[in-house]
């Protein structure tokens, strides 16, 4: 893979730095997705069917507006909406376009086992490179949103790319193309935070106290951003989480234990190497035929003899 | 007692029952109980180099040895699973002299004098000492574990049925009993090679009386005397 002309700045399972010496003149890139504007039309979700050339199967109604019901290998983004009754007793129907967060810290890519079947370039994106992919879904184990989906056609993880085949040639992502109210920009991830502050201010002074820019620092800030009415609450978009981080579970497994548990697996070898060269092998010895010999003998004596009481020599105080 | 105590048997290879005393030399283990231990040796040598392909990228090179990175997640599962098989043969055949005992802990206590090649210091060992008893007992253990945490996050099969959560728990659990597993298997190794005769043992089945006075007196003692309580010694 050309990683210098793709400006990759991070690769699963790679311990050496990617070839970095042209310092990437792109800068981090974000989406902004403005709930408060979002009216669950799904175009962006029709576009990125388009763009990426990905038709999910028919599905079934399960009763919500959500469809598909969840994400999938071929639906990367979907719309979730859910109903919240506020304090003052009003519906709010809150949509949240779900997909990836390209985290800068991004679990998947750490918890990958693959060489280089998650990369995250420079301008923050985080992409999958299938033909490494080896199915194995440690991706969705690492992920603190879960958005990784392995095709169940050709056991590959897939997930929002941020249109980054776009991204790279100076397009916007299908769905902000194709998004009718403006919810959704796209822009450098600076200019985006800075609209992002217009929109709060905006959303107080309609009496959304509360209303945030969601930009989880637990993993180091995504370069997918919500603006958020109910900032305070998160939970209420579909269960948005909080605070989300990389799992303790992951990080041990994937971060200490790694090069400690292979490191202690040499040691072991090494130090029999060294009891070996030290101690030296244990023999058994010709004494030790000996012995065993003897031992043998002896035996086979006590009960080859019949050991007739009369042959015993008498004597006092013998007993049997 | 026995009045067979003793006797050298000389029978057609391939009918060499255990615990005799055949050609001036002791039958350790029968052909079926060396070919399931080598069996068991092979899938735990495939597993291990499979599974530690995925676990460290120092490593992941092993997954040439299964056809790349693909088929080594395809197939370590299932050799996993052919292990554990195999190793509940081979530990149905062995479960019997793997009782723990008091002198067992003794000669555990006493592991200086074991390293240091000091044996006539330690209890009498019977067919298996403490520290091969405590192996078996741990491999029951990891074998367990990476039974139960391998099907929570085995793909696209089981893991489906699994939460996040569970998954990430089971993916730790199964790292730690392989970890686990693997060293004991070195140390066992190890053994194996230090211990002179060990490998004919358990390649040819036979040891010679005074590897088993050396090293297992009190099973010298009950092959000798015929005292031995295996099936088949009678
Ligand atoms: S399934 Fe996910 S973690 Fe596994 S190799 Fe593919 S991208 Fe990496």
């Amino acid at each position: 893979m050309p990683l210098q002309s793709l400006d990759i700045v991070r690769r699963s399972a790679t311990t050496q730095p990617p070839p970095g010496v042209r310092a990437a003149a792109s800068p981090s890139v974000a989406k902004l997705i403005d709930t408060s504007k979002c009216i669950g039309c799904k175009a962006c979700q029709v576009a990125c069917m388009e763009w990426n050339d990905l038709r999910d199967g028919i599905g079934t109604n399960v009763g919500v507006y959500d469809n598909p019901p969840d994400l999938t290998d071929q639906s990367w983004t979907v719309m979730r909406f859910s109903e919240y009754e506020n304090p003052s007793g009003n519906l709010e129907w809150l949509i949240r376009k779900d997909g990836c967060m390209h985290c800068q810290d991004p679990g998947c890519l750490k918890a990958c086992p693959a060489p280089g079947a998650i990369v995250q370039y420079a301008n923050g994106i985080v992409d999958f490179q299938e033909e490494n992919c080896i199915g194995c879904g440690y991706c969705i184990a690492g992920c603190p949103f879960n958005i990784p989906r392995i095709s169940r056609r050709d056991h590959k993880a897939y997930k929002c790319t941020l249109c980054s085949d776009r991204v790279a040639v100076g397009l916007e992502p299908a769905c902000i193309k194709a998004c009718p109210t403006g919810a959704l920009v796209f822009g450098t991830k600076e200019d985006m935070i800075q609209h992002a502050a217009e929109r709060v201010q905006d959303l107080k002074s309609r009496g959304f106290e509360q209303a945030a820019l969601y930009d989880p620092q637990g993993v180091e800030g995504t370069h997918v951003m919500y603006v958020l009415h109910h900032g305070d609450q998160p939970e209420l978009y579909s269960d948005l989480p909080k605070d989300p981080r990389i799992s303790p579970t992951v990080r041990l497994w994937k971060g200490i234990a790694k090069p400690i548990g292979l490191a202690l697996m040499g040691f072991a070898a090494l130090t029999g190497f060294l009891h070996y060269v030290r101690v030296g092998p244990n023999e058994t010895t010709e004494r030790d035929e000996e012995a065993a010999a003897e031992a043998r003998k002896r035996t086979e004596e006590q009960t080859k003899r019949p050991a007739p009481p009369e042959t015993r020599p008498p004597g006092p105080g013998k007993q049997s | 007692m026995s009045t067979q105590a003793g006797r050298i048997e000389t029978t057609r290879v391939g009918e060499r029952p255990r615990d005799r005393v055949i050609d001036g030399a002791i039958v350790r283990y029968t052909a079926g109980e060396r070919i399931t231990h080598w069996i068991v040796a092979l899938a735990f040598i495939l597993a291990a180099l499979s599974g530690l392909a995925m676990f460290h990228r120092a490593v992941f090179w092993f997954s040439v040895f299964f056809g790349g990175g693909p088929w080594t997640r395809v197939l370590h599962p299932f050799i996993g699973l052919f292990m554990v098989l195999a190793f509940v043969l081979l530990a149905l055949l062995v479960q019997s002299d793997n009782r723990m005992s008091a002198a067992d802990w003794r000669w555990l206590r006493q592991w200086r004098d074991v390293l240091g090649n000091r044996e006539e210091r330690l209890p009498e060992v019977g067919r298996y000492n403490g520290g091969q008893k405590l192996l078996f007992f741990v491999q029951i253990l990891c074998l367990v574990g990476l039974l139960v945490s391998g099907i929570i996050f085995w793909r696209p099969y089981f893991a489906i049925y699994f939460s996040i959560p569970v998954i990430r728990i089971a993916a730790l659990v199964h790292a730690i009993c392989a970890f686990v597993l693997i060293i004991a298997v070195i140390v066992h190794i190890y053994a194996g090679i230090w211990v002179r005769g060990s490998v004919r043992a358990m390649t040819r089945g036979l040891v010679s009386p005074g590897w088993a006075w050396k090293h297992h007196r009190a099973w010298f003692r009950e092959v000798t005397n015929g005292t031995s309580p295996r099936p088949g010694a009678h």
